[in-house]
């Protein structure tokens, strides 16, 4: 049971990762880098790192996707790359 | 060879970590965007805490609480029932530390585009070359 | 540069898939990195310093020094973004837009020419949307609630997982939630700038002020037993206040840091309109 949940959940995270780095919209990536980031903490959390899980949970899903969405919000959106 | 494989199937978590550093690592150095280049570098370090705090797992230990409480101040503890804290407090402060970070990259990037009107690597270079 | 930077990643991966080789085993209890230095912290934790959490125990009591740092990282983080966006070169006169409250009729004023407050015009944003009720009445009854929880998180990171830093950012977090779902303005007016910026500082003072205390009662800088003859209680105790005292230092920094951040990057200095 254990080992299935792991894999499943790394090629999630592998497969955000990538997802957020080739959408020409910089909103979706922010978006893309919230779910990657709450991904982590499941992973953490699975591997019995709590406190390391709750810090991510609230600083990487939380405060970092606003500050990604605010900064894209005063430059431009779309991005040709 | 053939005993190689049996050690490749055990140790998939290791090749997952480092496919995942070297995506972040790709996109610091070879992406156009400065806002791309900045989720590389996230993903870069999360990656790598995620690496670090896998070393601290043990086979059928618990969490790093005591279960005892408060008034358990004389209980012997054992160290093989409880998960190593020591990779766990390093991971903390690195987590904090790249949410900083990230603040100052995304200020300087609003400042760069302020400046050049462009958030485009080539765009920045050829606005500077041309002054 | 894809090119040069393809070679680079697949020669730095093969590096490191030749060093993982050499790796212990997955979850193995007799790796080096969990018998060398652990095993002690694990048994001695409870009879040192009384907390059961480890990692709490161990990152504002044995390794306090590493922590202090961090809090002086982070503050200094907040600093910087201060410095790149808050203080700009020229300075263009702002136009304002005003709303007539019963008509809805759009007032723009240019050069900086201002309505003073009254009730029958708003000021309002360059990109105005109009104010949904449930999203505001919602927000306002939740963000008590939130700040209680993150209170509750520093205050019991003792005995379950929390903390300084987790409590913190929930407490940042509900002042930016704030902003997002009414205007800056609104959150400006309760947690002003010139407060957001003293407060920053004051959390890391916090922490290196326990650390002299204890140094000025005669023992190391950060040696919480010294605060014993202060608290009126038994070393050990007094070991898990000082890691109290300094857990409310480190989550007034990071609230402060996190807000402040927001602040400065939403508005991209300007602190007139945010997201």
């Amino acid at each position: 049971m254990f080992w299935q949940i792991d894999l499943a959940i790394l090629t999630l995270v592998v497969v955000t990762a990538v997802g957020s780095l080739m959408v020409k919209d910089l909103l979706g990536a922010a978006i893309l880098f919230g779910a990657y980031s709450f991904l982590m903490c499941l992973l953490w959390s699975i591997m019995g790192a709590v406190d390391v899980a709750f810090t991510e949970a609230s600083v990487g899903a939380g405060v970092s996707s606003v500050f990604f969405v605010a900064a894209v919000f005063r430059t431009s959106r779309r991005t040709k790359d | 060879m053939s005993e190689l494989i049996p050690t490749i199937i055990a140790k998939y978590n290791y090749w997952i970590y480092i496919t995942l550093m070297m995506i972040g690592l790709y996109a610091m150095i070879a992406k156009n965007n400065l806002v791309k280049k900045i989720v590389g570098m996230n993903i870069f370090q999360t990656a790598i805490i995620l690496f670090y705090v896998s070393i601290g797992v043990k086979k059928g230990a618990t969490i790093p609480i005591s279960t005892g409480g408060h008034g358990a101040a004389h209980e012997v503890v054992h160290a093989a029932d409880y998960l190593n804290p020591l990779p766990h407090v390093l991971m903390l402060t690195a987590i904090v530390v790249g949410v900083a970070t990230l603040g100052v990259a995304l200020a300087l990037a609003l400042r760069i585009y302020s400046r050049y009107n462009t958030l485009e690597e080539d765009e920045i270079l050829a606005k500077i070359r041309k002054k | 540069m894809k090119i040069i930077g393809l070679i680079i990643t697949i020669i730095t991966g093969a590096f490191l898939v030749y060093a993982a080789v050499d790796f212990p085993a997955w979850a193995d209890p007799n790796s080096p990195a969990s018998t060398y230095l652990s095993p002690y912290f694990i048994e001695n934790s409870m009879k040192d310093t009384s907390v059961p959490n480890f990692v709490t125990s161990l990152l504002a009591d044995y390794r306090g020094f590493d922590t202090m740092f961090e809090t002086t990282v982070i503050f200094t983080a907040g600093l910087v973004c201060f410095i790149l966006l808050r203080i700009s070169g020229g300075k263009e006169p702002e136009t304002r837009h005003y709303r007539h409250v019963l008509t809805g009729v759009t007032v723009t004023l240019k050069e900086g020419r201002k309505i003073p407050a009254s009730e029958d015009f708003e000021r309002i944003d360059d990109l105005w949307t109009p104010p949904d009720l449930i999203i505001k009445t919602g927000c306002r009854l939740m963000i008590p609630f939130i700040q209680l929880f993150a209170l509750y998180v520093i205050a019991h990171g003792h005995s379950s997982p929390g903390g300084g830093f987790q409590g913190g950012v929930i407490l940042g977090a509900s002042i930016i939630l704030l902003a997002i779902s009414h205007d800056l303005r609104t959150a400006l007016e309760r947690m002003r700038e010139k407060v957001v910026a003293i407060l920053c500082p004051v959390g890391v003072a916090i922490y290196a002020g326990t650390g002299t205390l204890c140094l000025l009662l005669g023992l190391n800088f950060l040696d919480y037993s010294a605060l014993a003859s202060v608290l009126h209680v038994d070393p050990i105790s007094a070991r898990s206040h000082g890691i109290l005292m300094v857990e409310i230092g480190v989550g007034i920094a990071v609230m402060t840091t996190m807000i402040w951040i927001y602040n400065n990057i939403s508005s991209a200095g300007k602190y007139n309109q945010g997201l």
